[in-house]
């Protein structure tokens, strides 16, 4: 005995229009009898479609898990559960998908398979934390729905105060300006942290994420509480005959203009001859020439990480980007890889001990100071650290003879 | 509840084993890339091997008949392997180039539109609304599907001046995260207290430690323990809703939209940037948004005709001023436009450098 679908005025005006309508695909799996969800989803629509008559949210939060994890299911219970019981719970569960985002058509079919057996057959991909996000789960469901994706190889993703899922930009499978193996990363990493993932004790969230170069196309510096993001060290590379291929192409004033002046550092020029003079002294390796002239230019090969700390968006004391805490860190042997992992561990215990309730990392370091974080992790100061030295002089510095020694060692260190 | 099985905590799975083997073959020694038409990418291996990836748009929140019309497609023209972009954009890639013009036309025909690459206005990253978050204060997926309806050419070309990222978030915890163009919630009131229900679902303290401003305290009211507002400290900011949802925040009249400006992640050329209010007090008008994508339309159509070739949203303005991005787009320019927030003596202007 089928359900009658409920009437939606206002989401029927979400069909109309060339982009892909997700309305659309909700009323499909409506309309389907014989599976949970045809009539999981023709209450959801009635209910969605109430939130648009009122313009308001029904949901409200809970407590629902799997047997061994603390986090990672989305609780969601209808506060309209009286007119739209058939999805009364519609819970959530984060699964962390393969680096980079990538599928095989097998994997993504069973994964159907399973919601449309357990859940709504609704499935985004992905969530903002970078999970895909299995929507629209009862209570009774969630177990059997986890324990096949469990099984399939996946994972449970991270919610609450612990360490969330990480997010990596496509990196070496696909990209030339990838400065460092971003989705082995982000394995390296995150696999090393399933147990902050899936029992979360912390003051509050702590993300990780990596970009293979300063294009930053995992949005890490300020969506991040620890950025990775892609750097080099020595000069930068330059094939003159493709840069005069390029100047040819664009013609010479569209070249200076799209190139040269750019530069955010004023380190390019055209010689006479159309080959590019670089100044690598003053490139901060912001990747743009190398962006436009994607024949004729690359990073450097002395590549590694540079690590800015503390992005975060407003709650609570307004909107934070990462700060530079590593500049330069090689990354590719065993050894690089473990030296990350052993950083990111250290930054997660000194949050751990030393932030407030509720506060982020880059919070935490600003009311405590770059300073005091850096000598908590024992991590070399360095320049590359500030933008400008202090304007202020509202600081005691009756230990000056003390710090120079410090920076004389770390500069005779650097020279051995 | 007969057997609990225990998890296998995995972790993260190897993405080696889901790519194209073409990916796999050159991983790590990629020469250079270019873009044949909007929506394809050719990548050259330093052996001469290239990977052709043709971009489409989806809708995000996937019905399963949807990912697996998107299985077929991938199974038919490349080879069964597939993969999505953080900006939920799908890729399929193949070695094969005879293969790209088919796989275009087909998505095409199921309703992918095929762009999102190079200076195309990509799709708009997005929170989870109505549909299904518990604080949401309007419907994320609804005013993307709205706004990329009205923004399909220039997802399917590349004629911005660079790229355009554009975010929604249905709160001012603003999950989408920083834009080109940000279009998030913005309450206007202070959050009407349902007195009844708090001491028995909220952690007082923690409600009070919350607020940005300080403007909670307990209070006694009807005879049980209840929070009350400073309405004059109030930001209305919707901080106290969360850990306590007898605090609603959310009103159908007075949530309103606000539109963001010239935030970028990215270090290229310039350093990363805060996306900046330009337009608020927007009618939260679902299910189309008429007000919120003509000023989104107006902001484009100006950057559009206006920037030089590279300069992101932000780079722009900065070049020519605040007084002129007011001016072209004819956007009002408010006392709330200043910012009183710690640190917001960085945003005046300390010099006399005017624009007129």
């Amino acid at each position: 005995m089928s359900k009658k679908m409920p009437s939606t005025p206002m989401l029927d005006e979400l069909e109309s229009g060339p982009w892909p309508s997700f309305v659309s695909g909700l009323k499909r799996l409506a309309e389907v009898d014989g599976k949970p969800h045809g009539a999981i989803m023709k209450s959801l629509l009635g209910q969605l479609e109430h939130s648009y008559q009122t313009r308001k949210g029904y949901w409200k939060g809970g407590t629902v898990g799997v047997f061994g994890y603390g986090a990672g299911v989305i609780p969601r219970f209808s506060e309209v559960a009286g007119q739209f019981p058939e999805s009364s719970e519609f819970h959530t569960i984060r699964i962390m998908p393969a680096p980079g985002f990538f599928y095989d058509t097998k994997t993504l079919r069973q994964m159907c398979d399973i919601w449309e057996e357990h859940g709504s057959g609704l499935i985004a991909l992905h969530g903002q934390s970078g999970d895909i996000m299995f929507q629209g789960c009862r209570t009774d469901q969630v177990q059997p729905a986890w324990d096949k994706l469990n099984e399939m190889g996946f994972d449970m993703g991270g919610a609450g105060a612990g360490v969330r899922t990480a997010a990596s930009c496509i990196g070496p499978a696909r990209c030339e300006q990838a400065c460092y193996d971003t989705l082995a990363a982000h394995r390296a990493v995150i696999n090393d942290f399933t147990d902050d993932i899936h029992r979360p004790s912390l003051p509050y969230k702590m993300k990780f994420k990596f970009s293979g170069c300063a294009n930053d196309c995992a949005n890490a510096t300020q969506r991040a509480d620890v950025a990775i993001l892609g750097t080099w060290k020595d000069d930068m590379q330059v094939d003159q005959a493709e840069v005069q291929a390029k100047v040819k192409q664009l013609g010479r004033k569209e070249f200076i203009n799209q190139v040269v002046r750019m530069c955010p550092t004023q380190a390019l020029g055209l010689n006479d001859d159309d080959t590019l003079d670089v100044d690598n002294k003053s490139c901060v390796r912001c990747m743009h020439c190398i962006n436009v002239c994607t024949k004729a230019l690359k990073p450097g090969k002395q590549r590694g990480i540079c690590i800015l700390v503390g992005g975060k968006r407003t709650l609570k004391i307004g909107d934070l980007l990462g700060t530079v805490v590593v500049p330069f860190m090689p990354l590719e042997s065993e050894d690089d890889f473990a030296a990350l992992v052993d950083l990111c561990h250290r930054m997660l215990d000194f949050f751990a001990d030393n932030a407030l309730e509720h506060e982020r990392t880059g919070e935490m370091i600003e009311r405590i100071g770059l300073a005091n974080y850096l000598e908590g992790l024992d991590l070399p100061l360095d320049l590359n650290m500030i933008s400008q030295p202090r304007t202020n002089s509202y600081v005691r510095t009756d230990g000056w003879d003390e710090e120079v020694r410090k920076w004389n060692e770390i500069k005779a260190g650097a020279a051995e | 509840m007969s057997e609990l099985r225990r998890p296998i905590e995995s972790g993260v799975p190897d993405s080696k084993q889901f790519m194209h083997p073409a990916l796999v073959k050159n991983y790590g020694t990629w020469a250079y890339h270019d873009r044949p038409r909007p929506g394809v990418l050719r990548h050259v291996a330093a052996n001469g091997e290239a990977v052709f990836t043709v971009k489409a748009g989806t809708q995000r929140q996937m019905d399963v008949f949807t990912i697996r019309k998107l299985c077929d497609i991938a199974d038919q023209h490349c080879d069964g392997h597939i993969r999505f972009t953080i900006r939920s954009s799908v890729e399929f890639m193949t070695p094969d180039e005879s293969k790209v013009q088919p796989l275009i036309d087909r998505l095409e025909a199921e309703g992918f539109p095929v762009g999102g690459t190079g200076n195309s206005v990509g799709f708009i990253s997005h929170t989870q609304g109505w549909l299904h978050c518990d604080i949401p204060g309007t419907d994320a997926s609804g005013v993307v599907k709205a706004m990329m309806d009205q923004l399909y050419d220039e997802f399917k070309n590349e004629d911005m001046p660079n790229r355009v990222k554009i975010t929604t978030s249905c709160c001012q915890i603003n999950c989408g995260g920083q834009g080109d163009i940000a279009i998030n919630v913005q309450h206007t009131k202070p959050p009407v207290i349902n007195h009844a229900l708090v001491s028995g679902v909220c952690e007082r303290p923690a409600v009070i430690a919350r607020c940005p401003v300080a403007a909670i305290r307990p209070a006694l009211v009807d005879g049980k323990p209840s929070l009350e507002v400073d309405e004059k400290k109030c930001v209305c900011c919707g901080a106290c809703f969360p850990p306590c949802p007898p605090m609603q925040i959310n009103d159908p009249v007075h949530s309103k939209i606000a539109i963001w400006v010239g935030g970028k992640h990215s270090s290229t050329r310039s350093k990363p940037m805060f996306h900046k209010l330009v337009a608020a007090g927007l009618p939260n008008n679902a299910p189309r948004w008429p007000e919120v994508a003509e000023v989104v339309k107006t902001i484009l159509a100006t950057y559009k005709a206006d920037a030089r070739a590279w300069e992101r949203m932000g780079e722009w303005i900065e070049r020519i001023g605040w007084p002129r991005f007011f001016e072209m787009t004819e956007l009002p320019f408010t006392k709330y436009h200043v910012d009183t927030w710690r640190g917001g003596r960085a945003n005046l202007n300390a010099s006399s450098h005017l624009h007129f």
